[in-house]
């Protein structure tokens, strides 16, 4: 397995190319083939990271084609790199990604009966796109990848009900203006540095002084841009919403973990190995204007999230705000603020993960996600509910879960460089996320309408027939990968020291500032 | 202490024993009441056997510990039994088994449903409470306080009704608001000051040693940890306690009158004594506003006290005033204050669950819950209201009881601080103590009753009477038999 960083890719794109080919006739063998190559694809990610922490620099690289990087600037080849920070969010992608396909049997054949070998191929392609992302070394293959990615998932979204066209054509406007400007500033790029390698870029702005220069400014912002619209950073979420609501199970399951965090790895890669550390936060405007911006988009999401009384719908609005959580803690410009970001990432991946799967269950039983169908569910679906609020509780931030510790190092990011707006934006919306899901809680325990009725007799009477209360779990093929997820929040919370100690190792040739208290 | 602290798995094990008890009762279910009922007894006495059997090493000047888990570089999850730790996980563990057998009686003789959610989530408090008395750092007791917060919400809402959800509401909001907004934050600025958190969080290591901080720093990281412990019920932030009362009468007799009010004044005693120590505490120049608010709890809360018809409410009222103590005791800083805030936490204890498990037994068999209401019933209950007027007498602090003796070293406390102010709030709120309280049991036992519905009304079950029965003795055992609890609060040597 020496190259197993190509192996990651092989998988999941001979895969597609199998299911599509084979799956036109034989419909039953889309989804053992899907699996089978999401486990390929998660070992080699395995192995990937194991030869990334053992090797002395840190980092797996593999030349696709062989071309060399010798030369100065650094390499016009097609380079993946899978360095720590890669290879553990590529690792994140590809656990994600087998969770989901082996949840997806039951969901695919009910909601999108017919078309299993299109889906598959997607949902595969869409793997190998998000998957590239996080290993490729060179930022025009970034883009390309981020294309695949982006177009595999409108055609995943656009699978789901009579509506996910109409959030589809929105999702793809959106979607390649971010990427168009991203392009833009990648070509600013390309002329100034000569070189698309990421390293071989940064090395010519420290080695010719680009720091003051204007293009690169520009070049700075349109990436920067481009990627706060591909990431559904508030006010650039309008698609977000409507996409993941009407999307099929499976897609928004998988999307939603994925898609925004993705891309918030683009945001910290372009940043830190891109552009570097003293570009990015001392040379332009970008930085200063960034923690407030946060702010907003926090604040304003979490407030939409409040308002919303679909499970599906306030899931998306949280991802928003989340997705300010993650920007904010990159641009407060701190080691702990970093580290929580990254750390975030992953955290969040997980839960959201937990959250999507739980709620395509119960959508599958109640037929609604809206939060007057949900009374009962803790006798009704006990498993799905521990799962679900497994990541619930995660989101809000309680030990031992792993929202717990990504948030304690957000926090003490914005403690240590002094950033009091972003740590009372974190408080605010830390307890609106209380609010949230334990209103869902109470909804769904209590016999109490929203207004304040009482729907049943006392002595726990929900005023629901015994049929509506009954012990009926979902599938084991939904439950089970659910409470695959939900052991995944709390593992990583308890591990959390292994993961961090990772993310340090990657930050520490960065020199960002420790901040201080008092 | 200067000793190596003793490797023991026993903490481990006493956290443990209700989790698997647990596992029993959620297997056991409604239809094997008494399998289930036998699994949480099981649970309860192993745990309190296990917290007895350390009761001879900690006396002994031991301390003991259990590593579980590194949570950060510097900072592990690290279970520690000292003398006040031990006391409370005493008082706590014990009171269980009298609690569990005051369960029986009261659920079963109301009738309520979803037992099986009920033992379940009480077996997860006493759980968490557990991991609360034995925590050696500050993360510990923090996880171990938010697991509280949580596994007592479905007690709490237990009747699933509009009442439960306003209560629950405040609970939670309450209770989350200030652990989240306010603790996290001194948690996260103890932890990145100097060495990750080694020392500055751990609570046996050298006190004084937030002196590094500026005295401003110092008093922020006061105030943020004194209201972040919100279940201590300091006011302003009492108001959750009178509204979880729409609980089960045993929760709010072992939740809110010990495990979880106690856990809140718990932390804050060792936030106060082990991690600022006595030292930094009587030079910080704002802290004698703490010892005021302290003092202003105890008195507006047993004024609002002498005003609640309700029983239960006028019990939550009065917990507020008597949890006040505590942090009093705390914000003393003295070695005689302090220790008397420790021993307060197990006589208060036994004297309130003694009046909840009453006010229970009198709901369970008469549906009475209003002062007013009791006329004569203590001609027709002679044992619940003679342990009323029992545990009452110890809650105003008259010996031969063992509110006495909390309330003689809180007394002394004050005096080696020369602050004759203290003394006087304590003698007039003992004295406001008498007056909601007694009349209480007065109206019982020497009013005549003005109607005569209430014929038909006998002592309430006899697995509701024993335990009353039981904590009342208790009450005076703890005056008599309080030698053990002043080495282990630390006053005796």
């Amino acid at each position: 397995m020496e190259n197993a960083i190509a192996w990651i890719f092989i998988f999941p794109l001979f895969g597609a190319v199998i299911v599509s080919l084979l799956g036109m006739s034989q419909k039953k063998i889309c989804y053992p083939i899907s699996v089978f190559s999401m486990i390929g694809s998660f070992v080699a990610g395995c192995v990937t990271i194991k030869q990334a922490i053992e090797s002395p620099n840190h980092e797996v690289s593999y030349l696709l084609g062989g071309w060399t990087l010798d030369q100065y600037p650094r390499g016009v080849g097609i380079e993946f790199r899978g360095d720590l920070l890669g290879a553990l969010i590529c690792l994140v992608v590809l656990g994600v990604g087998l969770v989901v396909s082996f949840y997806s049997k039951i969901p695919v054949q009910e909601e999108t009966p017919g078309k299993e070998p299109l889906f598959y191929s997607l949902f595969l392609l869409q793997i190998t796109g998000l998957a590239g992302i996080c290993l490729t070394g060179d930022a025009f293959n970034l883009y390309v990848l981020i294309e695949v990615a982006a177009l595999t998932g409108y055609g995943l979204i656009a699978m789901g009900s009579n509506r996910a066209a109409a959030a589809t054509f929105n999702y793809l406007i959106l979607g390649t203006i971010g990427a168009s400007l991203y392009l833009l500033g990648v070509g600013y790029l390309y002329i100034k540095t000569g070189t698309l390698n990421m390293i071989g870029i940064n090395e010519v702005i420290v080695s010719n002084g680009l720091m003051d220069s204007a293009s690169m400014q520009v070049a700075f912002i349109l990436i920067g841009l481009g990627i706060l619209i591909k990431m559904a950073f508030f006010p650039f979420h309008a698609w977000l919403p409507n996409s993941y609501c009407n999307a099929p199970t499976t897609t928004s399951s998988l999307l939603a973990p994925l898609v925004t965090k993705v891309m918030i790895y683009v945001m910290i890669r372009m940043v830190l190995t891109v552009f570097g550390v003293e570009f990015s936060f001392e040379s332009t405007l970008w930085a200063d204007v960034m923690p407030w911006l946060v702010v907003v988009a926090i604040v304003s999401a979490a407030v939409m999230a409040l308002a919303q009384r679909e499970v599906k719908r306030m899931l998306a609005y949280l991802i928003v705000a989340e997705v300010g959580y993650m920007v904010g803690g990159v641009w407060i410009y701190n080691y702990y603020g970093l580290i929580g970001s990254i750390f975030h990432i992953i955290s969040d991946a997980c839960m959201t993960l937990c959250l999507f799967l739980g709620t395509g269950i119960i959508l599958r039983k109640c037929k609604t996600t809206h939060f007057d169908g949900l009374r009962g569910l803790f006798s009704k679906m006990p498993i799905t509910m521990a799962g679900f609020f497994i990541g619930g509780f995660s989101i809000i931030g309680l030990p031992p879960t792993c929202g717990f510790f990504s948030k304690w190092y957000l926090i003490t990011g914005g403690m240590v460089s002094h950033r009091w707006e972003y740590l009372i934006v974190l408080m605010f919306s830390t307890m609106v996320m209380v609010v949230l899901f334990f209103r869902l809680i109470e909804r769904i325990h209590l016999a109490v309408s929203e207004s304040g009725q009482n729907l049943g007799h006392g002595h726990g009477d929900l005023g629901l027939t015994e049929e509506q209360t009954k012990f009926e779990e979902g599938p084991l093929s939904m439950v089970i990968p659910l409470v695959a997820a939900a052991a995944v929040v709390l593992l990583i919370g308890i591990y959390n020291q292994d993961v961090v100690n990772q993310i340090e190792v990657f930050l520490e040739p960065f020199n960002l500032p420790k901040g201080t208290v008092d | 202490m200067n000793e190596a602290p003793i490797y023991d798995l026993r903490p481990l094990l006493a956290f443990l024993a209700p989790l698997v008890g647990l596992i029993g009762i959620a297997l056991a279910g409604e239809k094997r009441a008494n399998l289930r009922e036998l699994f949480t007894f099981l649970a309860a006495i192993t745990q309190a056997s296990l917290v007895l059997s350390m009761l001879p090493l900690v006396l002994g000047g031991a301390v003991i510990e259990f590593q579980v888990w590194q949570i950060f570089t510097n900072v592990p999850l690290l279970f520690r039994v000292d003398g006040p730790g031990l006391l409370f996980a005493c008082v706590a563990s014990i009171l269980w088994i009298a609690t569990t057998l005051y369960s029986v009686g009261y659920m079963r003789g109301l009738h309520e449903h979803a037992q099986t959610r009920f033992y379940s989530f009480f077996a997860l408090s006493l759980s968490a409470t557990m991991g609360v008395a034995f925590s050696a750092n500050l993360l510990t007791i923090y996880f171990f306080y938010e697991m509280l917060s949580v596994s007592t919400f479905p007690l709490v809402t237990h009747m699933q009704d509009k009442e439960a959800r306003t209560g629950g509401r405040t609970y939670l909001g309450y209770l989350l608001f200030t652990s989240l907004c306010l603790l996290l934050p001194a948690l996260s600025w103890c932890y990145v000051w100097l060495d990750g958190g080694e020392v500055a969080m751990d609570f046996l290591a050298d006190t004084g040693k937030l002196e590094f901080f500026s005295q401003n720093t110092q008093m922020v990281l006061l105030v943020l940890f004194t209201f972040g412990f919100a279940k201590a019920g300091l006011m302003p932030l009492h108001s959750w306690l009178p509204g979880a009362m729409v609980a089960p009468t045993p929760v709010s007799a072992l939740l809110h009158a010990v495990a979880v009010v106690k856990v809140g004044v718990f932390c804050v005693y060792r936030v106060y004594a082990d991690l600022f120590g006595s030292e930094v505490l009587i030079r910080m120049d704002g802290q004698d506003w703490m010892m005021g608010l302290a003092c202003a709890t105890i008195l507006i809360s047993s004024l609002i006290a002498l005003s609640q018809d309700n029983l239960k409410r006028r019990l939550a009222f009065s917990t507020i005033g008597q949890l006040g103590y505590v942090v009093l005791g705390a914000t003393l800083a003295t070695e005689q204050g302090m220790g008397g805030s420790v021993l307060h936490i197990a006589m208060h204890a036994c004297g309130k669950i003694t009046l909840f498990f009453c006010a229970g037994a009198i709901f369970v068999a008469s549906g009475k819950k209003y002062v007013s209401q009791l006329r004569g019933l203590g001609r027709k209950m002679p044992i619940t209201m003679g342990a009323f007027m029992i545990g009452s007498l110890s809650v105003i602090g008259l010996p031969p009881l063992g509110g006495f003796v909390s309330k003689w070293y809180l007394a002394l406390g004050a005096l080696d601080r020369d602050a004759m102010w203290v003394v006087f709030v304590l003698l007039v709120s003992s004295l406001l103590n008498v007056f909601y309280l007694l009349p209480v049991a007065v109206t019982a036992f020497f009013r005549n009753e003005d109607d005569t519905d209430d014929s038909g009304i006998k002592e309430a079950p006899w697995a509701c009477v024993v335990p009353l029965a039981l904590t009342a003795i208790g009450c005076f055992a703890l005056f008599f038999l309080s030698g053990p609890l002043l080495r282990l609060a630390g006053i005796t040597q």
